[in-house]
């Protein structure tokens, strides 16, 4: 007779939502933002990407293998591989993807126990070992382009081709040489930039659609950018040579970062006002980086500044369980 | 006063001791398995700095131009005695802290942050107002360093790290990719 009954601790409620269905939910999410890229930047897009999710999988399927049946070593590869440029050679692209899964997954016990994001972790080490590599932006060759010759660099040697059909990404040009970009270029995606950040608006649908499916926990987007709009208003209406405010939200990766690294559950604080600390916190490190640091583009540096504030924010800001008073 | 802030940020976060220069890492990875322990280590270093700019300024104005040979080994005693009187006055007024920080007290003595902190101070000829600002923001770097640590590395009990990399091998590893994050603040309000 007992053992009819189903006994349980709480929640009682559950979804049939797991681990592997939100992976491939994101995957699926992810895959337009590639699809525009291909279009802007050709297959150079692809075979990046498609280098950097290989370099994730490689350690995965060496050492733990749970990141291959649920999908997750994908999503950190096509994460990196989205935050790269298009120009990059192949083999970076793959070493940043093995490093991400080591350093930022594997290490610390496998998905879901990581502190930091992998994929975040990946592009800064590329960024600290590769300084010229990363910062080379192609110009937008059109989907019909097969590859950059950049991409068939090989370690250790000089790139046979010099490649002239390079320039700033707006947030650069805007940096040093103080002149705003055509916000319509941001919202559509053809500028020079990472791979998956060029187009604006499709970034804000897919985050749109997150929010509607609860993939992701809107206080983290609404505080990031809600703090980079009312920060970078007030710089533009105070003093002079500060972007506008639109220019600021659509341009480098600050769409990309906001719907996809920052709203990572596991690096992200547990408690709602954690949160909003957690999401302010970024926006003003992106502001503060991007208007008086020495580099263009922040969002990087800023999530992952987050990432490692976040143990002491979930000891700081704990969930109020019921039943206790405040 | 514009240079002063300056001065103070570029020794918090741009040229943090500790996660930019690579001093001090004893008590970095020594003293942040608790929080606690590495924001109390944190302030002592704090208080260390200042005595010690304090000392180094007065040293460098009266003494040392009459004998400049004697700069580094009379760094060094100015910091040892510095320490040895943080730790009297420790002793007296907190036995707790004196306790929980125990060895690592003296440890601060032959530390190459504060030794770091004198020679930087007076090789960029700091006066003594900037002297001490610039040692409050290198102190404030190396607890926010200590600090930052220490509260990933009491997480990281929870987790099922793998034998490998447990221990200094991982702390090790949180400290690279916290010195990596650190590293979007080159030139922080330097090209305004």
């Amino acid at each position: 007779m007992i053992r009819k009954l189903h006994l349980a601790t709480s929640p009682h409620l559950k979804d049939e939502e797991q681990t592997a269905h939100i992976m491939r939910e994101l995957i699926y999410t992810l895959l337009p933002v590639l699809a525009i890229a291909v279009y802007y930047f050709g297959f150079a897009a692809l075979w990046v990407v498609m280098s950097s999710v290989l370099g994730a999988l490689l350690p995965e399927w060496i050492w733990k293998r749970e990141g291959l049946k649920d999908g997750s070593a994908i999503l950190t590869g096509l994460l990196l591989g989205l935050t790269l440029p298009p120009g990059i050679a192949l083999w970076i692209a793959f070493l940043g993807g093995f490093v991400s899964i080591v350093v930022g997954k594997l290490v610390w016990g496998g998905l879901g126990q990581n502190v930091f994001n992998p994929a975040l972790v990946g592009r800064a080490f590329l960024q600290s070992a590769f300084p010229i590599a990363i910062t080379t932006w192609n110009n937008p060759g059109g989907w019909t382009s097969l590859y950059y010759p950049s991409n068939l660099a090989m370690p250790f040697m000089q790139s046979a081709h010099a490649d002239g059909l390079t320039g700033a990404t707006p947030l650069s040009i805007m940096k040093f040489e103080g002149q705003s970009s055509d916000i319509m270029h941001l919202f559509l995606g053809s500028t020079r930039g990472s791979i998956g950040e060029t187009c604006g608006i499709v970034l804000v649908l897919i985050g749109a659609y997150l929010l509607y499916k609860k993939l992701i926990n809107w206080r983290i987007p609404l505080s990031i950018l809600l703090t980079v709009l009312v920060g970078s208003s007030l710089f533009y209406w105070m003093g002079t040579g500060f972007a506008n405010p639109l220019f600021t939200l659509f341009s480098g990766g600050l769409m990309l970062g906001t719907v996809f690294m920052a709203t990572d559950p596991v690096t992200s604080p547990l408690a709602p006002r954690g949160i909003w600390i957690y999401g302010i916190g970024i926006g003003v490190l992106v502001l503060l980086i991007r208007y008086f640091g020495g580099l263009p583009e922040g969002v990087m540096y800023a999530i992952l500044l987050m990432n490692a504030f976040t143990p002491m924010i979930n000891r700081f800001v704990k969930i109020r369980t019921y039943g206790h008073k405040k | 006063m514009d240079n002063l802030i300056w001065i103070f940020i570029s020794a918090l976060l741009v040229n943090n001791f500790t996660l930019t220069y690579f001093l001090g890492l004893c008590p970095f990875l020594g003293v942040t398995s608790r929080l606690e322990t590495a924001f109390r280590l944190g302030l002592a270093n704090i208080f260390v700095m200042v005595i010690t700019a304090i000392c180094s300024y007065a040293l460098n104005e009266w003494v040392l131009p009459f004998a400049p040979f004697l700069r580094l080994i009379s760094f060094i005693i100015v910091i040892a005695s510095s320490v040895q009187f943080v730790e009297m006055a420790l002793k007296k007024l907190s036995p707790d802290l004196f306790r929980a920080l125990g060895i690592y007290l003296p440890l601060i003595t032959t530390n190459c942050a504060i030794l770091g902190l004198a020679l930087f101070s007076t090789n960029k000829g700091y006066g003594f107002t900037e002297g001490v600002v610039y040692a409050l923001g290198a102190g404030g770097g190396v607890t926010l360093a200590l600090v930052l640590l220490a509260a990933v590395r009491e997480e990281t009990r929870l987790l099922d790290i793998p034998d490998i990399v447990k221990g200094t091998a991982l702390n090790l590893i949180i400290a690279g990719i916290i010195s990596m994050a650190f590293m979007g603040f080159a030139g922080l309000f330097t090209t305004v």
